[in-house]
């Protein structure tokens, strides 16, 4: 963002929420990418780095008690709806105490408590089981909005479609975060997508859709506020479609041959939490001290989460065959646990 | 003993429904085509949504993904919805929602969130609707952990085990086999209010002692006829019908063919990978060497479903199919 007071900009308290939360996304993506490299730990890991301001800025609109549905890539969310992070780490690295018990993993993180409710590893498949959550909260009468988060890819998918069409139908409390990173998987956005802006497609469905430059926590902060406040007060779905960049590519490891040197470099470059960083402290939001402590305080935390997951045990072994059903026994397990 | 209440298959389902839907308010249903005025394309849910009202029996687009997303997300926030997935071929286009989620987000998130509903679908050949319309795709929901399957052969069970499946915390494959829905062959006794028949307990429909029949869904019937064929030859059928295939009841299914020593399978799906390979497998491994031939399979063509009616029925299972299959056993 660029450098210069901002008359939209919310309330102080708001904007040091934000970037707590931006701080705490981008520490822990980077403490799992030291660990990775240096092989201390070993696991699938899809960096959320670059996108941070885009959960951070529904994240500070949604109670408690808001749904959250995210995807494989999903860091940033998880941490945005308030995933405690021992319990997080621990189910990262596959062990008994994480929140899955170690049984989902990273592309599986669910933590009803904080409202995080589904994290799925098919693309677009959180679209229709979105609509679900927001059926129920329209079926009870609650004012509960449920937040998805997908990437452009997921546009390209039936389940979009299909999902797009029934919340606008039945006007479920429902907002769809396109997290426009530019590429699906290996593919750049512009040889998979006939279109230029994902939210041209909300007016296929008889939806509200708009873009806003997801690395601007300020204008993202604004849209998403008006997209929840739709949702909550009974006015129905909207699509937002915040563009962004992933600075890691696809997953750890990936080489990245497909994303031009220089596109990275420019988007590393404009790193959106670092000059709202600067931005805060030079329009007089904050002081460089009180932001460094923040982050002081947020590293202490991540070295107790990955003492606590490095410390925890794996799984019992009879885990394998728990959760299955909920009548779970040897009637239910036949032809499984021999 | 008060008179029997004779009744067909599609209406038992139906009581099952409307019971379910005034006993708890957190059941409801969505799919195509269910409401009034046309209340399902074959009259299954007539007249539920006007007693229950339209947002708890919902119309829902053409979009079967769509349909099992809202009913997970429902779930899983504590309702208990009821999808009807027309035609059992179009779980094809829902499958992931199907075996990605409903049947693995209970142990994906270590038990913390559940997904308590059921799929209903029509299914099965003989109405010559093609290769797509009238497939038994059971074998799709077994081999996904997670999903349990209910394939009822009786009205008294389509009522007792919907209640069952809809009231379980569990996702329930019901499997509905559509020349059943109106055909008074199929009508009987199905008893008054909230009557629930467990899962996992097989019925024994014929008891017997020189081969054991098994099956579910309307192949029952079939076996019923060659058990009866068959005594006029001397040869004693036990005829058991599992009801529901996740979970099966192992139990009966092993004192029968223990005692008899001889079994054939009997299903509507092609036979390759059908559930009847599972129960034969089982029986060899629990019983090999007190067999006294190894277990028959009886099910449809290895073939998609053909639309011309001679072939149609060359495709079914047949009860000379089973007769063929008893001879063999008795070698």
């Amino acid at each position: 963002m660029d450098d210069v007071e901002r008359p939209d900009a919310p309330d102080r308290d708001t904007l040091l929420q934000m970037f707590e939360i931006q701080s705490r996304i981008k520490l822990c993506d980077e403490r799992f990418r030291t660990m990775l490299m240096s092989g201390q730990i070993q696991l699938i890991y899809y960096s959320p780095r670059g996108q941070e301001c885009i959960s951070a800025g529904w994240g500070v609109h949604l109670r408690q008690d808001d749904y959250v549905v995210t995807i494989y890539r999903g860091l940033h969310d998880h941490l945005a709806k308030g995933v405690p992070l021992r319990e997080l780490w621990a189910e990262f690295l596959g062990r008994a105490t994480g929140t899955c018990k170690g049984k989902g993993g990273p592309m599986h993180i669910t933590h009803p408590a904080s409202g995080l409710m589904v994290t799925t590893g098919i693309v677009g498949a959180g679209i229709p089981i979105a609509n679900g959550f927001g059926l129920a909260a329209q079926l009870n009468g609650t004012d509960q909005v449920t937040v998805v988060n997908f990437g452009d890819g997921a546009s390209n998918i039936g389940a979009f479609h299909e999902g797009m069409n029934l919340a606008a139908v039945w006007k479920l409390p429902v907002v769809f975060v396109c997290q426009n990173n530019l590429y699906g998987e290996h593919t750049p956005m512009s040889m998979s997508t006939g279109v230029d802006y994902i939210s041209e497609r909300a007016a296929a469905y008889g939806m509200p859709g708009v873009t806003v430059d997801g690395n601007d926590p300020v204008a993202t902060w604004r849209v998403m506020g008006d997209a929840v406040a739709r949702a909550r007060s009974g006015g129905g779905p909207t699509l937002v479609e915040a563009r962004t960049y992933r600075f890691w590519g696809h997953l750890m490891g990936d080489a990245m041959e497909y994303m031009p040197k220089d596109e990275r470099k420019a988007a590393m470059a404009a790193d959106p939490v670092v000059l709202y960083r600067a931005w805060l402290i030079n329009n007089g939001h904050a002081t460089e001290a009180q932001l460094a402590e923040m982050e002081e305080v947020l590293t202490a935390a991540i070295d107790d989460a990955v003492e606590f997951a490095m410390n925890s045990p794996q799984p019992d072994a009879s885990e394998l065959y728990t959760d299955v059903f909920g009548d779970n026994n040897d009637a239910m397990l036949q032809g499984v646990s021999r | 003993m008060s008179e029997p209440r004779i009744m067909l298959t599609a209406m038992a389902i139906n009581e099952a429904l409307d019971i379910a839907m005034t006993i708890d308010p957190k059941v409801f249903l969505l799919g195509e085509d269910i409401a009034e005025p046309s209340g399902g394309v074959y009259k299954v849910t007539n007249g539920l949504s006007t007693k229950h009202g339209l947002h708890r029996v919902r119309k829902t687009p053409i979009s079967e993904q769509a349909i099992i997303g809202a009913a997970i997300g429902a779930a899983i926030a504590g309702f208990r919805p009821v999808a009807e997935i027309m035609i059992m071929d179009f779980l094809a286009v829902c499958l992931d929602q199907v075996t990605n989620h409903a049947a693995k987000i209970r142990y994906m998130s270590g038990g913390q969130t559940t997904v308590p509903m059921v799929i209903r679908t029509s299914a099965g050949a003989g109405r010559g609707f093609g290769a797509q319309h009238s497939e038994l795709l059971e074998a799709f929901a077994v081999h996904s952990p997670g999903m349990k399957v209910a394939v009822p052969s009786t009205p008294a069970d389509a009522k007792g085990l919907l209640l069952t499946a809809i009231f379980d915390d569990d996702p329930v494959l019901f499997v509905e086999q559509m020349m059943m829905y109106w055909d008074k062959t199929y009508a009987g006794h199905v008893p008054e209010g909230d009557v629930r028949v467990p899962f996992g307990k097989a019925a024994t429909r014929r008891e017997g002692s020189d081969v054991t029949l098994i099956s579910y869904g309307r192949q029952m019937y079939d076996c019923l006829a060659a058990a009866d064929a068959l005594a006029v030859d001397g040869v004693s059928c036990e005829v058991i019908d599992l009801r529901t295939l996740v979970p099966w009841d192992e139990a009966a299914v092993m004192a029968s063919v223990g005692r008899t020593s001889r079994a054939v399978v009997v299903h509507e799906a092609v036979t390759r990978c059908g559930f009847g390979a599972e129960l034969s497998s089982r029986i060899h491994e629990e019983l090999f060497g007190q067999l006294s031939a190894p277990v028959q399979r009886v099910g449809g063509a290895n073939t998609p479903v053909p639309y011309a009616s001679n072939l149609e029925a060359d495709f079914l299972p047949q009860v000379s199919d089973i007769l063929l299959a008893v001879r063999r056993t008795q070698g």
